[in-house]
């Protein structure tokens, strides 16, 4: 299992040089709204990539399809905004498409390894803890009543390789893990479960959502799907990177154009500025992600000397650098959550009162862990450790009020 | 009305309770039965199969384990301490 998938983080930056694509400017640092710690969500557009939108906006509003100049400007920036992005994640330009959103990216992705293998069988593999967009995928891909074979995982949210590599059967179309987890940064094992997937013959889907633009991606996957707006960019793009020699077909109607795009206009401006925020965070990523792991280890110390019974959740140690979850018994998570909105933080829950479908968090529920009053903080780039402090400050009050309106402080 | 769960010495009925509070319910009601004594919460709130296991697990107390009654679910606890 001893793969090398390892590779230099950041990447080379792209020349953009000559390619009549828009240079990239030190256009400045992120500076996130204050109190905003739901990075996890989604980060502000980063200077960088609003300046490419912009610039690409004038430059590259043509059909790329087509052979007068306004068209070659856009193809050559189309051609540099997958190759940027290509260099990001470590593989070739031509194996890089750009789709409309990271759900989007996971569900092609997982539907064109289900049709790509549809004679092997429509036996499909995931972690119980991926995104909700993954685990809608797989149930898609696979027979209604069988279901998707899910590996459980440990109590930090991590799958044993070993499991996964037991589930894999010879009627397994595809299997699909995250490179870490969303809700608790937990990083799962990638290259052992891509170790266990080759030795199978089985096609993996990392879904590199969390991970991209924030540390080196394992290199052995079969196909990868990333959203832009995790890093930077703008919301409205996806990244679905195909390894050359999957067998991967593009689901739905076609005709696949096979040049960076899906089927329909590509939104250029936001694929540019997309790769352009890529390339800005990569190579602010080293100090960046030190900074950040530096707060949520303070976070993750803090939370529990200051506030009584709090579980803080996921692996202390092998995680990303921005994540940090815990729960804090007998409260409710949306009235947390609602507290410290009122006080300007922006935090998110993976509470069943937080969610639309009234369910807890599927993590949680598959960590074991507990599900009420719970709180994902997740620090965006730039965030001022000042703002992180002002949130230990308040975080204990907010937690005593809400206890005490439920009656249960010293339960 | 008083619920019945075989095997429960004490049932706690927080059907119609929502997050946290069939736990809240769990952890008012324990103090209230002998060590190893065994208590039931039936609750329908779908988060409390999972909280009332990792609340045990939190509180060191003994998750026996999820029951089907004609009440609706109920989830074992045994106290220890």
């Amino acid at each position: 299992m001893g793969v090398d998938v390892q590779r230099p983080w950041p990447p080379e930056p792209v020349p953009w040089q000559g390619r009549r694509v828009p240079h990239l400017q030190p256009a400045g640092s992120p500076s996130p709204p204050r109190g905003f710690l739901d990075a996890a969500s989604g980060e502000p557009l980063h200077p960088a990539a609003r300046a490419a939108f912009e610039a690409a906006l004038d430059a590259g509003w043509a059909d790329p399809g087509r052979l007068y100049g306004a068209a070659r400007r856009a193809r050559a920036l189309l051609d540099g905004a997958r190759e940027s992005v290509a260099r990001g994640l470590g593989c070739r330009a031509d194996e890089v498409r750009f789709a409309a959103s990271g759900t989007q990216a996971v569900h092609h992705g997982v539907a064109g390894l289900a049709a790509g293998r549809h004679r092997v069988g429509r036996h499909v593999v995931g972690s119980a803890v991926e995104h909700a967009a993954a685990l809608h995928a797989l149930a898609a891909a696979t027979d209604a009543a069988a279901g998707p074979t899910l590996v459980p995982v440990d109590t930090l949210g991590r799958v044993d390789p070993a499991a996964f590599a037991a589930a894999l059967r010879p009627d397994t179309a595809l299997a699909c893990l995250q490179s870490a987890n969303h809700e608790v940064g937990t990083v799962q094992p990638v290259p052992a479960v891509a170790a266990a997937c080759r030795a199978a013959g089985v096609p993996l889907l990392v879904d590199a959502a969390q991970s991209v633009g924030r540390a080196a991606v394992p290199a052995d996957w079969s196909v990868l799907a990333a959203s832009a707006h995790k890093w930077g960019g703008p919301p409205g793009v996806g990244v679905l990177a195909v390894r050359t020699g999957t067998r991967w077909r593009l689901p739905g109607p076609g005709p696949d154009p096979s040049d960076g795009r899906l089927p329909g206009f590509t939104d250029l401006p936001a694929a540019l500025a997309a790769a352009v925020a890529l390339e800005a965070v990569a190579a602010a990523a080293p100090a960046e992600d030190a900074r950040l792991r530096a707060l949520a280890d303070r976070v993750r110390e803090r939370v529990p000397a200051t506030v009584p019974d709090v579980q803080v959740v996921g692996d202390p140690d092998d995680r990303l650098p921005h994540i940090v979850t815990f729960s804090c018994l007998y409260v409710d998570g949306e009235a947390l959550i609602t507290e410290l909105d009122a006080l300007g933080f922006a935090a998110s829950s993976g509470s069943s009162c937080t969610s639309s479908t009234l369910e807890p968090s599927h993590v949680l529920v598959a960590m074991g862990a507990v599900s009420h009053g719970n709180v994902r903080v997740s620090l965006p780039r730039g965030v001022r450790a000042d703002d992180v402090e002002r949130f230990l400050a308040v975080l204990p009050e907010v937690v005593a009020r809400v206890r005490d309106r439920l009656g249960v402080t010293g339960l | 009305m008083t619920l019945a769960v075989p095997g429960a010495d004490l049932v706690v009925d927080a059907r119609g309770l929502v997050c946290p509070r069939p736990v809240v319910e769990l952890a008012r009601a324990l103090p209230t039965v002998p060590v190893g004594a065994v208590l039931a919460v039936v609750a329908d709130d779908p988060a409390a199969a999972g909280d009332v296991p990792a609340w045990c697990r939190l509180r060191q107390q003994e998750y026996v384990g999820p029951r089907t009654t004609p009440d609706g679910p109920a989830f074992l606890v045994r106290r220890l301490s």
